[in-house]
């Protein structure tokens, strides 16, 4: 017996109809930040209230939720990127976000905004520079600076409807590869666009399909890379909880681009919500006939897996990946052969990163020369960053290569903040790119279009992309032994210069923190640092010494006050603070005159003591035998 | 009788190996829902599913002990995870972590109290990073956390399990 074949336009047309049929919708950003702050508990106080007030309410627009009707809708999303100002509810068709909404706000809510029919004004964005209120979301600096291409229906639609992701006109894109499309046109088509691969390499995604597609194989793979591993990214998690199909559909059109009928999708295992999402779609889907044999009509099949990581950072290298697939150790194996050639259980495989599939219906749906419009010459289209740190505005956004530091971080971040939260206009310090296979960009940078030549030319990296601002009173060199600590635990331990090599930085930069470097840990480090790049077998090791390089370059100056004058210029090393006595709480009791050990405070009864930093030896009894909390920096 | 008992044991374990075809790829997601069921993979669970693939104990180890998921030590009934990614850390989660350590008598190489109530582990990113410092308690993640906020959290669990008791 035949399967039936889905038509999307039958699908669109019963969807639009209910959709034009309502009055209002709300849109409750169920992103793993908002659910954080409380959003479930905002969305089931909505539909009670709107219940209570006796409105037509349905939380549904699926099939077999029958017909199309004049009442309101409330449905979650994915993240809709504000997350400092979450949860947030977006209503429709006005276009109107809400910003910090609790549950005890509902019953004004609703009565503002359904039954008087304008926004409740305590409820929207106030922006703190000026105090100006901004009722429609896309007026708001935030969103107004940003391009969101690949992002804009992740905080609309609802995830797990695939009614409205195909009112969206998704799935066109894949019927148009099945039943339209050649394997090699649809490979031409996206070397012509010029994506390039958004999990940090930046290869060219249309070349790599086109290397496996030539590869003669009964079996070939394509696999999504979900293992979103870089501390401070979270924009592929988003991605998945908030447009699961969109990925679905890529990974359907890469699939048909190279000759392969089984898919993975590789998924973090701290991302549970995104395991459950990205579930739920390939079971619709299936249903749908959308996967399975036969699809469209066009007599190719195509099957997905999900499979949840173990946690493991070196498995976001594809190699890794693969052999996390099969059951083994995520050990990264030398290249070539490339995974085009012999990937997953020997066969030839794609992996591709969440971004960049998601990336991959639009181009073929809109045509690449409409994707070549956004962006650079060298990097064409958008890219999402994770906007995070000492920030005013944090959340996830998206602009087109070519938007430098400077609008990313001020125009649409708000500006820097204190350690209080507080905006510092002065504050801005550093920020981070790129994860640990990045860097620390200093202020002289800011003002460079971004795209992965420009960021690759001053020795950091674009990643995934990981933006972490930080302000003034944060120590470099502390950063940089975060992000040593970091690769130095999730190295695998297969090559020596990654293993020990990390290890070895990591000790070094601890002596600069505590005082104990000279010059030679200096030249050692540089040395060690290229040994780890040049000796490594994967990327996590070739650019693992990329944050210390970067700090070592462009913050020789607060290096060398470590080092040499053995002080911490933000105060952040312990080991390196000269104790203090603060005037106005010494009391004068002599006591930690009596207990130092070197004889180094000195001063009169009743008088405010002084330590001799000269003679000092940082043993810390003084703080101790102080009870007026008189002595800082011990 | 002794075969009984451990034909009990272990009959969720081959339940689960059986649904995966007992198929030595699939080790990875085996050794997860095995875990789900002990909250940890103790050492003759280990052995019991090498067998059934037919590979060696020391191959499932070497999984087991290689991917930070999985727990060779019975964990807590409540898993505190604090994130210690690049967002989380600027903006203060050692201070967090230090304190619960405190609080619960615990430290990097004692993660879990004596009577299996908590385990506190510093975690690398949990990509919530707009609402850093983050903690999750059982997966449900709590933002914008302080020392003394993720202290409360705890008091309010304590409470909470007194009232049970």
């Amino acid at each position: 017996m035949l399967k039936q074949q889905i038509d999307l336009n039958t699908v669109k047309k019963e969807y639009q109809e209910k959709a034009d049929a309502l009055k209002q919708r709300l849109i409750i950003c169920a992103g793993t930040g908002c659910v954080a702050n409380g959003a479930m508990d905002v969305y089931e106080a909505l539909v009670d209230e709107l219940k209570r007030q006796d409105l037509n309410v349905t939380v549904s627009l699926q099939k077999e939720n029958g017909k199309a009707e004049d009442g309101y809708y409330v449905s979650p999303s994915g993240c809709q990127g504000f997350c400092q100002a979450g949860p947030l509810v977006t209503v429709q068709p006005q276009g109107w976000l809400y910003v910090k909404v609790k549950p005890e706000d509902v019953a004004e809510l609703v009565k503002e905004t359904f039954v008087r029919n304008q926004p409740l004004e305590r409820l929207l964005y106030k922006n703190p520079a000026d105090d100006k209120i901004y009722a429609k979301q896309e007026e708001i600096p935030f969103y107004r600076g940003q391009n969101r291409y690949v992002l804009g229906d992740c905080g609309l639609i609802h995830p797990e409807d695939l009614d409205e992701y195909i009112a969206k006109d998704g799935y066109l894109a894949a019927k148009k590869a099945y039943t339209e499309m050649t394997s090699q046109e649809i490979c031409d088509t996206m070397i012509a666009s010029g994506l390039r691969g958004r999990g940090g390499g930046g290869f060219p995604t249309g070349k790599k399909w086109a290397f496996t597609l030539v590869e003669e194989s009964e079996k070939k793979y394509v696999i999504c890379n979900g293992d979103e591993g870089d501390p401070g990214a979270f924009m592929d998690r988003s991605l998945m909880e908030g447009n699961p199909h969109r990925i679905i559909e890529g990974m359907m059109i890469t699939a048909r681009a190279i000759g392969a009928d089984e898919g993975y999708v590789y998924v973090r295992a701290e991302y549970p919500l995104a395991v459950q999402r990205i579930q739920r779609a390939v079971k619709d889907a299936e249903a749908a006939g959308l996967l399975g044999d036969d699809i469209f009509g066009s007599g190719y099949s195509f099957r997905l897996v999900v499979m949840e990581g173990a946690g493991a950072f070196v498995c976001g290298e594809e190699t890794a990946l693969i052999a996390s697939i099969e059951g083994l150790r995520g050990m990264p194996r030398p290249k070539p052969p490339f995974p085009a050639q012999s990937g997953l259980w020997g066969k030839p495989t794609v992996i591709n990163n969440v971004e960049t599939l998601a990336t991959v219906p639009m181009i073929i749906h809109q045509g690449f020369e409409t994707y070549r419009k956004l962006g650079t010459e060298g990097s064409p289209g958008t890219k999402t960053f994770a906007l995070t740190g000492h920030v005013v505005n944090t959340g996830l956004i998206e602009v087109p290569f070519g938007a430098t530091l400077r609008e990313i971080i001020f125009d649409i971040g708000g500006g820097v903040t204190d350690n209080m939260d507080n905006p510092d206009p002065n504050g801005f310090k550093a920020v981070q790119i790129g994860g640990p296979s990045g860097g620390c960009l200093t202020e002289e940078f800011l003002d460079l279009p971004l795209d992965f030549d420009s960021v690759r030319n001053i020795g950091a990296m674009v990643g995934s992309g990981g933006l972490v601002v930080m302000n003034r009173s944060t120590c470099m060199i502390q950063v940089a032994h975060f992000f040593m600590q970091f690769t130095q635990n999730e190295s695998c331990g297969k090559c020596v210069p990654c293993r020990e090599g990390t290890k070895q930085m990591l000790v070094l930069l601890e002596d600069i923190m505590e005082g104990r470097a000279d010059q030679g840990t200096l030249d050692l480090l540089d040395d060690l640092a290229q040994a780890v790049l040049l000796g490594s077998l994967c990327g996590l090791g070739k650019t693992a010494p990329n944050p210390v390089l970067s700090t070592l370059k462009h913050f020789r100056a607060e290096c060398e006050a470590h080092i040499f004058d053995k002080r911490c210029p933000t105060g952040q090393c312990k080991a390196l603070a000269i104790p203090e006595i603060l005037a106005d709480k010494c009391k004068g009791c002599t006591a930690c005159i009596r207990k130092c050990p070197v004889d180094a405070i000195t001063g009169e009864r009743k008088q405010p003591h002084v330590i001799d930093p000269e003679l000092c030896v940082k043993c810390g009894t003084c703080a101790q035998v102080c009870k007026f909390n008189a002595i800082v920096g011990v | 009788m002794e075969t009984d008992t451990k034909l009990r044991k272990f009959g969720r374990v081959c339940e689960i190996v059986d649904k995966y075809d007992r198929n030595p790829s699939k080790l990875i997601p085996i050794l997860q829902e095995v875990q789900k069921e002990y909250r940890y993979l103790p050492e003759e669970v280990m052995t019991y599913v090498a067998t059934c693939l037919d590979m060696s104990p020391a191959r499932v180890y070497g999984v087991a002990s290689f991917y930070a998921n999985f727990a060779l030590e019975p964990k807590g009934k409540y898993v505190v995870h604090i994130c210690d990614g690049t967002a989380c850390h600027v903006k203060g989660s050692g201070a967090i972590k230090e304190a619960l350590y405190k609080k619960l008598k615990l430290s990097g190489d004692k993660p879990t109290t004596d009577d299996l109530m908590f385990t506190v582990e510093a975690v690398s990113c949990l990509g919530a990073c707009g609402l850093a410092p983050v903690m999750t308690v059982n997966e449900k993640v709590h933002g914008q956390m302080t020392a003394e906020s993720a202290e409360a959290l705890i008091d309010d669990i304590l409470a909470e399990e007194a009232d049970n008791a």
